[in-house]
């Protein structure tokens, strides 16, 4: 075996690379949660359920724009310079998932905001008669209301997409050397996204139709681990090395127990249970979805990190 | 055009550190932080060993996941002769470059942003060789463009068995170990 | 044109306004050689030649001043030792300038020895302390109860200074606890010293051996720069060492011999040589003696008999002997430097010295050439006072080959009163407790004296025990003695300050002056300062002053340095020629042959502690330079894989070292590795402070000198051996 001995010892690098702490997970995995929101309320706006008064359509963009600025703070939060942070908006570098990210979040904000606008809370328009009038605008054009929904799932799955790609194009850590991580996140933000509205959903018919969708959510995600994994394994031994971190590795209690046992297993068998009214919907699954969610981002920037090529250059 | 290149000869390398030394007080590099570093590697079992001595530092790629994942075009290519530099001000420490570079050679400079070798720019520029270079007393390391035929690092990458870090990684490094 | 002229002329004078202000006194001549050295270099940078300070080697260097500020220090290429090129300790000088933990001003002890705790005085106060106790011993005892413990080149003047005083008893650890026996053993085979630095040709050797010497991590800086051409210029390298060290790297042949056994190794390589009639017979024939009694000595140590004591497979022994053989005489077995080690130190030295002798090398390319220095005259002084009493360290010549003060025989004397008592220590740029085996013994002895000066520019271990502690400024913010070297090229080398002091300490020349002053002795300095003295010495022999200080260096002729270059064949043994078998050795009672004696072994369940050096630091005197810190800021214990997993010892966590008296180290770092034997372990020596004041070395890995608490005394020199300590694992809770 390698013996390998080094004289560096920088922090955040040394002995192995955690440039990242809680703030990054945290930030994708709202990120997420804001793309699997917007994809779902788009769709309820795309197919005419925003004019009913109970839609989750009509109170998501609002808790989206906070999630997603409460996600964009802990980015802050994460910059080491952070005087710098208007750097992000004076260019565009097309090979980086992260320009693309930030540009991709100014664009969210008034896409969240038209989508709130279409059908706003009551009180809201009656004290701001400036937002009565967009609304009564919208009202008028239900082509361009459609437009908005298209154009918020759209835009949430860009959002969840490069949550993972942001990861994924980060050479150096074999783990994340997966576009599949893009799909993995979204999936994984639709599925939080749509047990938390399970959760919140003030109509039934939500519910269930949430419930059920999650269910294949989680299925889906499921499928997408498995070739995330079969992708890493075929891969090169640094690739494997990485899936065993996660698998077998230090990181595989939590990966287990948590982000498939109670972040997915545990759930999917409630919400089973819960849409073939075997029981009652109760917020346990979704809770469980959620933390799941946050956990899974958790292990993959953690192990991420940690995954490394292996300088096993010497001449044997 | 030029293109900068590290030749080490890890024959006669002894892993004295004084590459590190000298990066530290030319570049005022800060406390507890490296843009150089000695890695020893060695293989075998007692007494059948080989070691294997590198400096290293910043590989100057010529396809660098650094420069690819900035977001603000802070990480570059310098015009001169292919070394990658970070514009200070351009730099928000958002650490992509660090989670990116598969030598790990860049580290946050506690102003904030993200710092690593040079290749002593402000030496190159005046045609005197990067500090590390300069002060070898095994003088078993070389700079010069690799794309000039007669240059020293030319010959030597043409006579003797060298090998990069990582190559798999297709970061093209410009950093070569005579072995 | 003017203007910018003019500015120019303004940076240089505030520059040299520091330069100035640092020393009182004429230092126009200065100023106008730094002002020559601005004049060529950059906007705001300023260049000043000096030679290097953080170990003994004395490499030329050129200091860079940006904007007022020390900025880097490089190789002055003019200088023959370094040729532009320092090694890393060099490289870091700065730090020693910007340590934080540096000593600022004159100390008076507050309470008991060894308790830190201090009154600040003003340099007046502190001398006339001393002045005063050092009348008073005098008086009572004697001149010869002060001795002064010195090291490098900066304590030349302190020992001018004790000199006129009237003490003999002037020593220095380099010779009984370093490399006292190779200079003995080499001696007695013919008739001179290795000397500092070593007058080993190893840029033209063939031939490489290395015993126990791990150059790479001990960074002599000539002697690496010459170590990497010869493995450039594919010479065949041959390592002997328990530990897989970075010159065992470079090796064709790596011998992990047993620790302790080099000695049998030595004589079954001899006993190749001799039979297979491999040696140099020419160079034997005409300069050798007692060449056939030894050869009929030797007879009985084959590589069969060496095998069960050293480890090493006879086929390996034959193999390497005859390699030496064949690249005679350009081959060189390195005689090593720190080589106190088993107790037959010197013997061993002796017997390397004969295997060389074997390969004809003295005075030949590629061996050991005669190295050669320029003509500086001394400053004229009165005579010294002549010491009735003689030296105190080495009474009825117990050890009658020690050509120099042994520093263990000076405290044995201060321990005991015999042959007479020493009451004053003035300790200069040493740090005693580190350097001597046997710390206890060490402290007893300074409980037993009336005064306890010591003089340094960090607060050491033995600071602490200090009665007064000098601070002294570092070698950029001073002037020293002249470097007139012997070496390959001769050359003089000067050193001169580049910055300021940042607080109140002295140079050492300024202290001894002030001392003797006050001692009454103040016509032994007839200069009014440092830069007179050095002037008078460069004038008087010929050569420009002013081109020194801003070249740094003189180079001199080039003389021959070899045999067939002219230098003349003379071996200055009481035979005139290399000696086999030594009749002063036996006339004194010892073994005229080297003969091997075995090591003694540990107790059960230790393991044989065994020490060096790291390139980056100079033995305990760098580990708060920040700059050298930050390379290297706790040693490391390295454990054998093997052991590792049957003590369950983890890499990278901590342990605690015990030696077989109890003794237990402070906690040290768990480096396992394949790179050593399972019967030893090894850490870098100078680590493991226990000097509350220096606070960024404070308690920073293990002292290799805290667990030497065993020593074997070499009988022919009275060297301290002490790769004698065994230790085991405590694990940390």
């Amino acid at each position: 075996m390698n013996e390998l001995y080094s004289t560096r010892n920088n922090n955040l690098i040394d002995p192995y690379v955690h440039v990242w702490g809680w703030e990054i997970p945290v930030y994708l995995f709202l990120g997420g949660l804001v793309a699997g929101m917007m994809i779902i309320s788009g769709y309820f706006i795309f197919n005419g359920r925003y004019k009913e008064e109970k839609c989750s359509c009509n109170f998501l963009p609002i808790i989206s724009i906070i999630a997603l600025s409460l996600g964009m703070f802990a980015l802050f939060l994460d910059i080491e310079y952070k005087v710098h942070v208007w750097r992000f908006y004076t260019t565009f570098q097309i090979t980086s998932p992260m320009s693309w990210g930030s540009w991709i979040l100014i664009i969210v904000y008034p896409a969240l905001a038209a989508m709130f606008l279409i059908n706003p809370n009551n009180m809201l328009k009656e004290k701001i008669p400036y937002i009565k009038k967009i609304s009564e605008f919208f009202s008028k054009h239900p082509y361009l209301v459609k437009n908005i929904g298209i154009g918020n799932m759209i835009l949430g799955g860009m959002l969840g997409i490069y949550t993972g790609i942001l990861l994924s194009s980060l050479v150096a850590r074999p783990l994340w050397n997966s576009s599949i991580l893009g799909m993995l996140f979204l999936v994984s933000g639709l599925s939080s996204a749509a047990a938390f509205v399970h959760m919140i959903a003030k109509d039934r018919y939500e519910r269930e139709l949430l419930a059920k969708a999650d269910n294949s959510f989680l299925v889906i995600e499921l499928f997408i681990f498995l070739l995330f994994f079969i992708g890493l394994f075929t891969a090169t031994q640094v690739h494997i090395d990485a899936a065993n971190l996660m698998l077998s590795g230090s990181y595989a209690p939590v990966f287990w127990v948590f982000v498939i046992g109670l972040g997915i297993v545990i759930p999917l068998f409630i919400q089973s249970l819960a849409v073939n009214h075997k029981i009652q919907h109760t917020p346990v699954a979704p809770i469980l979805v959620i933390l799941g969610g946050l956990l899974l981002r958790f292990v993959i920037v953690e192990a991420g990190q940690y995954s490394k090529w292996i300088t096993t250059t010497l001449a044997k | 055009m030029a293109r900068y290149a590290m030749v080490i000869d890890t024959k006669k390398c002894v892993g004295c550190m004084d590459c590190v030394v000298a990066c530290k007080t030319e570049n005022n590099v800060p406390e507890s932080f490296n843009r150089d570093w000695i890695n020893f590697e060695s293989i075998g079992k007692f007494p059948e060993l080989h070691l294997e001595i590198r400096s290293e530092r910043c590989n100057h790629c010529e396809n660098p996941p650094c420069v690819h994942c900035c977001p603000t075009g802070a990480s570059h290519f310098s015009k001169l002769g292919g070394i990658i530099l970070v514009h200070h001000d351009l730099c928000t420490g958002c650490k992509a470059c660090l989670a990116s570079c598969p030598y790990d050679a860049r580290f946050i400079n506690p102003e904030g942003y993200a710092d690593k070798c040079t290749f002593c720019t402000h030496r190159v520029e005046k045609g005197m060789n990067p500090a590390c270079v300069s002060v070898c007393p095994t003088h078993c390391m070389y700079f010069g463009d690799i794309e000039d035929q007669q240059n020293q690092v030319s010959k030597l990458l043409a006579s003797r068995k060298y090998i990069t870090l990582i190559p798999e990684a297709g970061t093209k490094p410009h950093v070569y170990y005579l072995i | 044109m003017n203007s910018l002229s003019r500015r120019r002329f303004l940076k240089i004078s505030s520059a040299t306004v520091v330069t100035a202000a640092t020393l009182s006194g004429s230092w126009s001549s200065i100023v106008r050689s730094a002002e020559k050295i601005t004049d060529k270099s950059e906007k705001g940078i300023r260049k000043v030649a000096t030679y290097c300070d953080i170990c003994f080697w004395k490499c030329g260097a050129i200091a860079y001043v940006k904007d007022g500020k020390l900025w880097k220090v490089k190789g002055n290429p003019l200088d023959p030792l370094s040729e532009g090129r320092l090694c890393p300790r060099g490289t870091g000088g700065v730090g020693a300038h910007f340590d934080r933990d540096r000593l600022k001003s004159p100390l008076i002890r507050k309470s008991h020895r060894g308790e830190e705790k201090w009154i600040e005085v003003t340099w007046n106060e502190a001398l006339d302390y001393i002045a005063e106790k050092m009348i008073k011993i005098k008086s009572n005892y004697g001149p010869e109860a002060v001795a002064l413990f010195s090291h490098g080149i900066g304590g030349n003047f302190f020992k001018h200074t004790l000199k006129a005083y009237g003490s003999p008893n002037i020593s220095a650890p380099s010779f009984a606890q370093c490399r006292g026996p190779r200079d003995v053993g080499f001696r007695l085979t013919f008739g001179e010293d290795v000397s500092s630095p070593e007058r080993t040709d190893i840029r033209n050797a063939r031939c490489i051996v290395l015993i126990g010497s791990h150059l790479g991590e001990n960074m002599h800086n000539t002697q690496v720069q010459e170590f990497a051409e010869a493995i450039e210029k594919d010479a065949s390298i041959i390592v002997v060492d328990p530990r897989y060290s970075i010159a065992a790297s470079k090796a064709k042949y790596y011998l992990p011999i047993k620790p302790g056994t080099d000695l049998a190794l030595i004589l079954a390589w001899m006993n190749i040589i001799i039979n297979e009639e491999l040696y140099d017979k020419e160079f034997v024939d005409k300069y050798g003696f007692g060449f056939e009694q030894f050869a009929a000595e030797v007879q009985q140590y084959t590589p069969e008999w060496a095998y069960p004591e050293t480890t090493i497979e006879p086929d390996v022994i034959r193999a390497t002997a005859r390699e030496m053989a064949l690249h005679k005489p350009a081959t060189l077995i390195h005689p090593g430097r720190h080589v106190t080690w088993y107790g037959d130190d010197a013997q061993r030295s002796r017997a390397i010295a004969m295997l060389n002798a074997l390969m004809g090398n003295w005075g030949r390319k590629g061996g050991f050439y005669y190295p050669q220095s320029m003509d500086v005259v001394a400053y004229p002084y009165p005579e010294y006072p002549k010491s009735e009493k003689g030296k105190v360290d080495n009474p009825d010549n117990k050890y009658p080959f020690a050509h120099e003060t042994i520093t263990t025989g000076i405290r044995e004397a201060t321990l005991s009163g015999k042959p007479y008592p020493i009451k004053g220590w003035l300790v200069y740029a040493t740090n005693l407790l580190q350097a001597l085996p046997n710390e206890e013994e060490t402290i007893k002895a300074i409980q037993n004296l009336d005064l306890m000066v010591v003089v340094d520019v960090i607060p050491s271990e033995i600071a602490g025990w200090a009665d007064v502690v000098l601070p002294e400024s570092i070698y950029l913010e001073r002037h020293d003695d002249l470097n007139v070297e012997w070496f390959r090229d001769p050359f003089i080398a000067i050193r001169q300050p580049v910055v300021d002091t940042p607080d109140d300490q002295k140079p050492n020349w300024w202290m001894a002056k002030k001392l003797a002053e006050k001692l009454g002795l103040g016509h032994y300095y007839p200069w009014k300062d440092i830069d007179e003295y050095l002037e008078y010495r460069i004038t008087n022999s010929g050569y420009d002053y002013n081109e020194l200080k801003i070249k740094g260096i003189i180079q001199g002729e080039k003389q021959p340095i070899y045999f067939d270059e002219g230098v003349p064949v003379e071996f200055h043994t009481p035979t005139g020629k290399v000696e086999f078998y030594s009749l002063q050795l036996a006339q004194a009672g010892f073994d005229p042959i080297p003969k091997y004696k075995k090591p003694k072994e540990g107790p059960h369940g230790y393991f044989r502690l065994l020490y060096g050096r790291a390139p980056v630091h100079s033995f305990s005197r760098t580990q708060s330079n920040p700059v050298l810190n930050d390379m290297m800021n706790e040693n490391e214990i390295w454990v054998n894989t093997n052991i590792a997993e049957r003590y369950g010892l983890e890499n990278g966590k901590y342990v605690r070292l015990k030696n077989q008296d109890g003794v237990v180290s402070n906690r040290i770092k768990i480096r396992v590795t394949e790179r050593i034997r399972t019967d030893c372990v090894y850490m870098v020596h100078g680590f493991g402070h226990r000097s509350k004041a220096l606070r960024s070395a404070y308690l920073k890995g293990a002292s290799d000198a805290q667990l030497i608490t065993k020593y074997e005394v070499d009988p022919l020199m009275g060297g301290t051996a002490m790769n004698v300590n065994f230790v085991t694992f405590e694990m940390e809770v």
